[in-house]
């Protein structure tokens, strides 16, 4: 039984150098450059919209800043935006709650409706609007006095609280949520300033949850921490969630992954792609969305 | 948006390292294809000493296996990979397990070759072996080249013909048990073909889940464990949902 394998099996063992292409490539053809009338994959629209925005667009001057964005954001949901510098992010945000008021030349269309009411109409008063839907900025921005002065002011001028007790109560309690009570029982009446970077963020949250908000905007609430920092506040995010509803924009992808239920992704003002985080870091639907959060641009 | 080249990261080191892994992983099915190839040989044409060469490879195989789990490793903990850069990790991962079974079984080939020289040729089974055996062998090499061009469609054909090997052996293993009756003298010798096609029926199934996890990294799906015509339709549905 002496058979020879006449013919070769027809293999070519790879030894060398494979021939392939001289990048890595993308597996899926993308559908760019995005188009005027760009229209959001994924899933924008929820259930139980806490907010609802339809057709917004957000004009600095001339210039466009924020593209027909549709999108809700579900009651006890944390949805994080992320996209590159200037892709109306953060400009998206301070829509939420009116932030962008201050700007002289900002000029907002389309409807944001928060539990059903219009938010842009005439009748709508900022202030008790801004109570509702609360904010914390990437530097911690504690007022010149007491810690507890701090977290106080709010009820205060809300008329939360009048007497002592009650508001010694709101105070423990926002620093306790907070995660910041341990820290600065001992010290209240000592000057906000006088914290670190992550324990003035964290003060500035407590100042946030004291006027008991529904929804908490967060424009890159970490960026200025270090990591240890960060982690709290993320472990903060995740507890949170629970009462509040969240929207959070981010640098760091990763941060995206960890604390967001859905992840929106932003390009040039447009909204690209709305999905659950997991899907957005696994499979996105969208070559830009991939590229981005694979760190290809940005 | 018009000069951005979307195939390269912004990190020359993180596109060198999975370029590596892709590399890596090519190399390492290579040789193991190689394996199979030699194992092969080494009996149809009772060859000791090339069955002898390839135990001698294995070391290197599972050598490669372990190098290839630590640059995965070091992937996953410094650049925190996403999306297709995370599938190609998790793949290589994944495969890398298949190829070396796949060196396993080229080893468990290699050694009834050497039985098969110390107890006398098979009376039969070398035309079963020479056929499932070039079958198998393009599983892999069609496998391999799947996750050199990132090619659904060939590992489709992977997950499609691997079914045909199985089938291929079944017919073959009933044949043997009937010659075994009729001639029980030569149920040793017909037992070390037998255990040499076995071999080979699993090193397709290891082709194919190899060719599984191809359509994972290229598709996002997990489709282990999936009939064939299920796995067809929702691909089918995918690139529908794309158009």
């Amino acid at each position: 039984m002496q058979q020879t394998l006449e013919q070769k099996p027809p293999v070519s063992p790879k030894v060398s150098a494979p021939p392939m292409a001289p990048t890595f490539s993308i597996p899926e053809p993308a559908q760019m450059p995005v188009s005027a009338d760009y229209k959001t994959v994924g899933v924008p629209l929820v259930e139980n919209a806490k907010f609802a925005m339809r057709d917004v667009n957000v004009f600095y001057g001339e210039k466009q800043a924020v593209f027909n964005v549709n999108l809700d954001i579900g009651e006890n949901e944390v949805i994080a935006m992320i996209g590159p510098s200037g892709c109306g992010k953060s400009t998206f945000l301070r829509c939420l709650n009116r932030m962008n008021d201050t700007i002289d030349i900002c000029r907002v269309t389309g409807s944001i409706q928060l539990d059903g009411e219009e938010i842009y109409a005439s009748k709508m008063d900022v202030v008790p609007l801004r109570a509702r839907v609360g904010m914390v900025f990437q530097k911690p921005n504690p007022f010149p006095k007491s810690i507890y002065e701090n977290v106080a002011y709010g009820p205060k001028i809300h008329g939360l609280a009048s007497r002592r007790v009650d508001l010694d109560e709101i105070v423990e309690t926002s620093l306790r949520r907070a995660g910041l009570w341990e820290e600065v029982k001992d010290r209240l009446d000592a000057p906000g300033t006088g914290l670190s970077g992550g324990q003035q963020q964290r003060l500035c949250i407590a100042r946030t949850i004291a006027v008991s908000p529904e929804v908490i905007l967060m424009d890159e609430p970490c960026s200025a921490l270090d990591p240890i920092a960060t982690a709290k506040i993320e472990e903060l995010i995740a507890e949170l969630s629970q009462n509040y509803t969240i929207a959070i924009v981010t640098h760091s992808m990763q941060q995206a992954a960890r604390v967001s239920h859905r992840t929106a992704y932003f390009h040039l003002g447009k909204l690209i792609e709305v999905n659950d985080t997991q899907k957005v870091f696994t499979t996105p639907d969208h070559a830009l969305t991939e590229a981005y959060i694979t760190g290809r641009f940005g | 948006m018009d000069n951005l080249n979307l195939n390269q990261h912004i990190s020359h080191q993180f596109n060198e390292d999975l370029e590596h892994l892709r590399t890596q992983f090519l190399e390492m099915g290579g040789l193991v294809e190689e394996q199979v190839t030699d194992a092969v040989r080494a009996i149809e044409t009772a060859d000791g000493s090339l069955a002898e060469k390839v135990r001698r490879t294995e070391s290197e195989i599972d050598r490669r296996e372990l190098e290839l789990d630590r640059q995965c490793m070091m992937v996953l903990a410094r650049r925190q990979p996403a999306a297709s850069d995370l599938r190609l990790v998790l793949m290589v991962i994944r495969a890398t397990a298949d190829l070396e079974r796949i060196g396993d079984e080229a080893n468990k080939v290699a050694k009834m070759a050497i039985a098969l020289n110390e107890d006398g040729v098979s009376p039969r089974g070398y035309v079963e072996l020479r056929h499932i055996a070039s079958g198998v062998l393009k599983l892999v090499n069609l496998a391999l080249d799947a996750f050199a061009r990132f090619d659904v469609d060939s590992a489709k054909i992977v997950v499609r013909d691997d079914s045909l090997v199985d089938q291929e052996y079944r017919t073959a293993i009933r044949e043997l048990v009937t010659y075994m009756m009729e001639d029980p003298r030569s149920i040793s010798r017909v037992m070390n073909i037998m255990w040499a096609l076995r071999a080979l029926e699993r090193i397709g199934d290891h082709a194919r889940n190899i060719a599984e996890h191809v359509i994972y990294l290229v598709h996002g799906m997990d489709v282990r464990h999936m009939p064939f015509k299920e796995l067809e339709e929702q691909i089918e549905k995918r690139n529908g949902n794309k158009k």
